[in-house]
C-alpha cells in the first residue's frame, strides 16, 4: 500500500515527528512504499541541518535523513511554509537574497501541489500534527 | 474510517469532536496525549465505554507506556504498537487525522 | 502532456478539509486556506468543513489592524471563483458559540454533526487543520 505522511510540527516542541518517523518505519518493515513525507505549518523546521541536539538524544533531523537515504524516500518541504520560517536551499537562498542555506541532506523544497498530489496518488494520508 | 487522536480530554475538545463525528463500525486510536482518553477512572470514561458500542478503541501503547500508564488503561481499549497502527490504516479505507 | 499529469488527470477523488481553529491565534486557518486555494487548482472534488473554533474563521467584521496581521478573511468570499463551493458550517459549532449563519462573511450550509459524520465518510482524503 502507497503512504503520504504529512508533517505539521517541527522537531522536539511537538511529538508530531516522533510518531511520524516510527509510523513511517513501521509501514517501511511491513513492505509498504511511502509515496511521500510532506512537511507544513512548523513541519518545515524538520528540514534544517543546523540543528545541535545534546547527544544523549534522538536526532530528528539526521533521523529523517537517514531514512530518506536508505529507502529512498521523497521528504518535501513546503516552499511557502520554509519561506516564512527561514528553510532554505541553496536556489531558495539566491533567489531571496540570503547568504546561506540550511536544508538538511534528502529533502528538497517544492510546492503546495505536492501534498495534493501525494493525497491523490496515495492510498492513504495519515497526518500528524498539533 | 480509522480516526487518530493526539490531544488529552482534560486539554482540549478534540475527543469529544471525535467521537460525536465516528461513525458507527469506525475505529479511533488515541495517539501522543490522546492515550490520557483511555485511562480508567476518569470523568471522560463513562464516555468512552458508552461509545464501545459503536466504535472500537485503541491506544498506542508505546506512548501508553511512555506516560506511565501502564495497567492503567480502561478494558475494551485494544493497545497496538506502530506496526499495529500501520495496519489500522490499511484495515480501514482512510483515515481522519483529529488534531 | 507529461505522464504524471496524464495521471492526475485521470484520478478524481474527494478531498475534504476540516478546519477546527481559530483564526491568528496560530497559523492554521491562514495556511489551511492556503492549502484549499492550491488544491483546487487540481480539479478534485472538494469539500471545505468548518467546525468547532473553525467556525470563527467565518465571522464577519475582523479587523486585524490593531494586530498588525494580515485579515485573510475575505479569501473565503474568493473561493467560489476556484470553483471550492462546498462550504460546510457546523450547526452544534455555531450555537455554542452564540453564532448563526448571519453573523458568517460567505454562504454556506449549515450541516448537524451527524450530517457532517455523514459526508466525512464519503470522502477519500480528509485534511485537518
Amino acid at each position: 500500500m502507497k503512504f503520504t505522511i504529512q508533517v505539521n510540527e517541527g522537531p522536539y516542541t511537538h511529538q508530531a515527528s516522533d510518531t511520524a518517523y516510527n509510523f513511517a518505519t513501521a509501514a517501511l518493515a511491513a513492505g509498504h512504499e511511502i509515496y511521500r513525507v510532506f512537511f507544513y505549518h512548523d513541519g518545515v523546521n524538520n528540514a534544517t541541518r543546523l540543528t545541535t541536539p545534546p547527544q544523549d538524544d534522538r536526532n530528528v533531523i539526521n533521523r529523517w535523513s537517514e531514512l530518506a537515504a536508505k529507502h529512498s524516500l521523497d521528504l518535501v518541504v513546503c516552499v511557502a511554509a520554509a519561506q516564512r520560517r527561514g528553510i532554505a536551499d541553496a536556489d531558495e537562498a539566491r533567489r531571496n537574497g540570503k547568504n546561506a542555506d540550511n536544508i538538511a541532506p534528502g529533502f528538497r523544497i517544492s510546492g503546495l501541489g505536492q501534498l495534493i498530489e501525494g493525497g491523490i496518488q496515495a492510498d492513504r494520508l495519515v497526518v500528524f500534527g498539533d | 474510517m480509522l480516526h487518530t487522536v493526539n490531544k488529552s480530554p482534560f486539554q482540549k475538545n478534540t475527543f469529544e469532536s471525535c467521537i460525536k463525528h465516528a461513525a458507527k463500525g469506525s475505529a479511533v486510536l488515541l495517539i501522543e496525549d490522546g492515550v490520557y482518553a483511555a485511562l480508567k477512572g476518569t470523568s471522560v470514561s463513562a464516555e468512552v465505554q458508552q461509545a464501545m458500542g459503536d466504535i472500537t478503541f485503541y491506544a498506542l501503547e508505546p506512548d501508553v507506556n511512555a506516560r506511565g500508564l501502564k495497567g492503567k488503561v480502561m478494558d475494551g481499549v485494544n493497545l497496538v504498537d506502530y506496526a499495529g497502527f500501520v495496519d489500522l490504516t490499511v484495515k480501514f479505507d482512510r483515515v481522519q487525522s483529529w488534531l | 502532456m507529461s505522464d504524471e499529469e496524464m495521471m492526475e488527470g485521470g484520478v478524481q477523488k474527494k478531498f475534504c478539509y476540516v478546519n477546527r481553529t481559530a483564526p491568528y491565534g496560530t497559523v492554521y486557518a491562514l495556511e489551511a486556506l492556503e492549502v484549499v486555494l492550491i488544491g483546487a487548482a487540481f480539479e478534485q472534488d472538494v469539500s471545505v468543513v468548518f467546525m468547532d473554533d473553525g467556525v470563527f474563521q467565518l465571522a464577519k467584521g475582523q479587523d486585524t489592524a490593531g494586530i498588525g496581521m494580515k485579515n485573510f478573511s475575505p479569501t473565503y468570499r474568493a473561493l467560489e471563483m476556484y470553483d471550492v463551493e462546498k462550504l460546510y458550517v457546523s450547526k452544534e459549532s455555531l450555537e455554542e458559540r452564540g453564532l448563526s449563519e448571519d453573523d458568517l462573511l460567505v454562504d454556506v450550509e449549515v450541516k448537524t454533526a451527524a450530517e457532517i459524520r455523514d459526508l466525512m465518510e464519503e470522502q477519500d482524503v480528509l485534511l485537518t487543520f
